[in-house]
């Protein structure tokens, strides 16, 4: 971009903030950043300008790199859900694309700042992860970068099992290090952090100077019910972690509650920025190149796939469809519903508040929409992939079936002294799929290095259930009797 | 608050994504050396006749996740209208069994099972990790003889010479010292100041040593041995022909009778018949009489065979390889047998108690990267079988 291109994009981003403010769209403060692709990528894949250093995201950034540099891909933009809200450009943009990507992205961060699933995400957490980083830093000085990449290996393998759910309460019990534990006289391990906490900062308040007696005995503990979020009960509970381990999952498991709003709510919030983008660009007013400059781009984003679903092509398509269906609603619709005409708007403003992929889904993928998008199921038959449903209900819920829990099977700890030994066993929830066996496998020893006793998993194999379970040396595989 | 800012930073001292790739690279270079057994014995490296280059590809590091298995489920796709139950959406590639998962992204993969990358890694990428192992054990400075290296080495400056050897610092200290003479106005460039740097050719001795390949290719050599011989002469050429500048290596094939072969017979022909080990033996003494003496050459004799040698031999071999080891660096003798049979050539090899006699025993593919360790270090004391 040379620095007329910039001065142009300057005036229609200022262009485009009032149309979408007109449109009602409530953002926070943009902070557009067009910077080199090499920037972009890296930001892409850390997830994040400031996270920390690992091996694992400089594989996915050279993966993504590389398709960049041989056209294979690219990504146009990167929106981070922070308050004020960053936007990275693609400086290889040409002017009319990134003036699309900031329509875009006011999408984005109206989705952000509204979404009930993002209620409760914090909006500085490009500053809290540079501290984070900082603080892995420090450990990898005085502990070795060996010691710190083994735990980080182990961590982010097991990041995902958390429990975002919003009731609050889960998302905002950030485990902080050191003054956390508190142990009571029946070794019971609970938490010091105050019910009515109002910042993150309160538990430091209350650090009143009592380091916790240790008598040298490990707690061992029963979930009082069966416990989702598998990394708190280890940083809680895991009798082989020291200090500043804890304090590192500690730091992923709050990075991964920061993620899990966007695994949740990836095909609704990439529709609704599509939806917005093309309608802000609507009123833009645009040469004849780049209209239909714009017209390519677009439909390069919505483009449907044959093996996936593209979220930008259904999420759009369903925004669309409820704005129709409540702007234009059929006899029948206002006979039972009560539903006037003309209140469309309305409507898909209301959705992008309350729902999440799930319900988003469930609700309004209807039987029109799925027939006319020609959606279907397909599975593995023999060598190849076939087509092997297309009734709507079933194709209906496998896609809601698959948005469940972000898309990641649902695991609950059982007993954290299993056998009476101290052993840490958890069940995976099968609901119908079954877990790729050889990543099971693999990653049993992760969760056996910072439990430090054996694991055990139990799922579903071939309609029969199975329990793993990895002593340090092997992993064994054994039928539950019945 | 500002509604927004437009703002282009100098990223260029950004290398965090570069850094962490580095860090992924080197965990590539680890996993090769941890799998430079299975490696070695990779057949397409081997069957690549040791010339063109083969890309092999690794693995890139996984990460491991509590995931659903992609093979099993049924996923959503998007058709172009009309689509029926029974249409094939993907021909699956038999061979991407073991590599399950959906493509990731936008613009996602149409084929499924493209989860993990391939870091490619070339020939001369293992070949760096493993010949850093290797090295020809006790080699000694011999009597300085034909074998020579030839290099030019510029160390002298005359007045006449090639123009494109000028040497300009020479030439212009030249000029500006006749200036400085009486009656001499202004310094200017004269055919007589010119100086020419030239080369003379250095011979530098170089040690000389030679290796003795002998292969058994009777009739009880079947496909899994012959394989493992050659897998080990193909690095083995390899690797000396990469370290050392002057190494010859003579082939021996033998049966019941030796003779030399040249370097494609010995790798791709077969041949048939009884086994007399003596007689490659006998054939390799007698080439070093005729053409190596010991006090001029490093001399590592190393034999492959499958040990099911003619029984009233085995007496004359062991009186032969004694002989062999006096005049050698190393005798290297490996069998490959694949189902532990006992072997009556190493039960007679068993009880030397040369320092120069090394054996070593293949059961497995892998393990030839174990022979070329055993055979290709420093000598640790003693005589170790696998």
């Amino acid at each position: 971009m040379t620095n007329e291109e910039m001065a142009q994009l300057g005036a229609s981003i200022e262009q485009m903030t009032d149309i979408a403010k007109s449109f009602g769209l409530d953002f926070y403060p943009m902070r557009y950043e067009v910077c080199p692709a090499d920037i972009i990528y890296t930001f892409g894949a850390y997830g994040m300008p400031t996270r920390f250093h690992h091996w694992s995201f400089g594989k996915q950034f050279h993966r993504m790199k590389l398709d960049y540099d041989l056209g294979m891909s690219r990504i146009y933009e990167l929106v981070i859900n922070s308050n004020p809200c960053y936007a990275f450009l693609l400086d290889g943009n040409t002017l009319l694309q990134n003036k699309t990507v900031c329509a875009h992205v006011l999408g984005h961060c109206d989705f952000f700042k509204n979404n009930a699933t993002f209620r409760y995400t914090s909006r500085d957490m490009v500053e809290r992860m540079a501290a984070s980083a900082e603080r892995i830093y420090h450990y990898e000085l005085q502990y070795g970068r060996g010691r710190v990449e083994q735990l980080l290996d182990a961590g982010l393998a097991l990041s995902e099992h958390i429990d975002a759910s919003t009731d609050g309460r889960n998302a905002r019990k950030v485990v902080k290090q050191q003054q956390f534990l508190q142990r009571r006289g029946d070794n019971q391990v609970v938490f010091k952090s105050n019910p009515h906490a109002r910042t993150p900062y309160d538990d430091l308040w209350e650090l009143d100077g009592k380091p916790p007696a240790d008598d040298g005995k490990k707690p061992i503990v029963k979930p009082r019910a069966a416990q989702k979020d598998v990394m708190l009960f280890i940083i809680e509970n895991s009798p082989a972690l020291e200090e500043w381990e804890r304090d590192i999952l500690s730091i992923l498991r709050e990075e991964m509650l920061y993620f899990w709003p966007q695994l949740e709510t990836k095909i609704m919030n990439e529709g609704w920025a599509t939806y917005w983008h093309l309608r802000i660009m609507r009123e833009m007013d645009l040469t004849d190149d780049e209209a239909i400059e714009f017209a390519k781009m677009h439909s390069g984003v919505v483009l449907p796939s044959r093996m996936s679903i593209n979220p930008y092509h259904i999420g759009l398509a369903i925004w669309e469809d409820i704005e129709r269906r409540w702007n234009e609603p059929t006899v029948d619709e206002i006979d039972k519903f009560g539903r006037q005409p003309g209140q469309g708007r309305e409507k898909i403003f209301e959705v992008r508040e309350m729902e999440n992929d799930v319900s988003f889904l469930r609700n309004y993928l209807t039987k029109d929409l799925i027939e006319k998008l020609d959606l279907y199921l397909y599975q593995k038959v023999g060598n190849d992939w076939r087509v092997v449903e297309t009734d709507w209900e079933k194709v209906r819920d496998t896609i809601v079936a698959s948005r469940v829990n972000g898309g990641i099977p649902v695991l609950y700890v059982e007993d954290g002294d299993y056998n009476r030994n101290g052993e840490l066993y958890i069940k995976h929830e099968y609901e119908g799929v079954e877990l790729d066996l050889r990543h099971l496998e693999r990653t049993l020893p992760y969760l056996h290095r910072v439990w430090g006793r054996q694991v055990h998993l139990q799922t579903v194999v071939e309609g029969r259930d199975v329990i793993f379970s990895y002593d340090g040396k092997k992993t064994q595989r054994r039928f539950v009797k019945e | 608050m500002i509604e927004f800012t437009l703002e282009r930073e100098d990223w260029s001292l950004h290398r965090k994504g570069q850094q962490d790739q580095e860090r992924h690279r080197e965990k590539v270079r680890e996993a090769i050396r941890e799998n430079l057994a299975d490696l070695v014995s990779d057949e397409s490296l081997i069957m690549s006749d040791g010339k063109q280059i083969v890309k092999v590809p690794i693995r890139s590091l996984e990460e491991y996740r509590i995931r659903y298995n992609f093979q099993k489920g049924r996923h959503a796709g998007t058709g172009s209208g009309n689509t029926q139950v029974g249409d094939v959406v993907a021909r699956g590639r038999p061979d991407q069994d073991g590599a399950p998962g959906p493509g990731q992204g936008e613009g996602a993969g149409e084929q499924p099972g493209v989860d993990y990358t391939e870091a490619e890694v070339t020939l001369d990428e293992i070949q760096a990790v493993l010949f850093r192992e290797l090295e020809l054990p006790d080699l000694a400075e011999k009597e300085a003889a034909d074998m020579t290296v030839e290099t030019v080495d510029f160390r002298d400056v005359r007045k006449k010479g090639l123009s494109t050897n000028i040497d300009k610092k020479r030439t212009l200290l030249q000029a500006i010292r006749r200036a400085g003479r009486p009656h001499e106005k202004r310094v200017s460039i004269t055919p007589e100041d010119l100086r020419y740097k030239t080369w003379e050719d250095i011979t530098k001795p170089d040690s000389n040593a030679v290796i003795l390949a002998m292969m058994d290719l009777s009739g009880s050599m079947g496909l899994f041995e012959k394989y493992c011989a050659r897998t080990f002469f193909f690095w083995m050429t390899r690797f000396l022909r990469t370290k050392y500048a002057n190494v010859q290596i003579r082939y021996i094939a033998h049966h019941t009778e030796a003779h030399e072969v040249d370097e494609e017979h010995f790798f791709n022909k077969g041949e048939s018949g009884g086994t007399i080990c003596s007689s490659a033996y006998e054939y390799a003494l007698t080439m070093i009489r005729n053409e190596y003496p010991p006090e001029r050459y490093n001399i590592y004799p190393i034999h492959f065979s499958d040990g099911d040698n003619l029984t009233s031999d085995n007496e004359k071999c062991v009186k032969l390889v004694t002989e062999l080891c006096a005049m050698s660096r190393m005798f290297g003798y490996a069998e490959v047998n694949q189902y532990s049979r006992a072997s009556t050539l190493m039960s007679a090899y068993g009880k030397f108690e040369l320092p120069q006699f090394r054996k070593y025993v293949i059961r497995e593919k892998s393990e030839v990267y174990g022979a070329l360790r055993h055979f290709f270090s420093q000598s640790s004391g003693g005589v170790r079988s696998a």
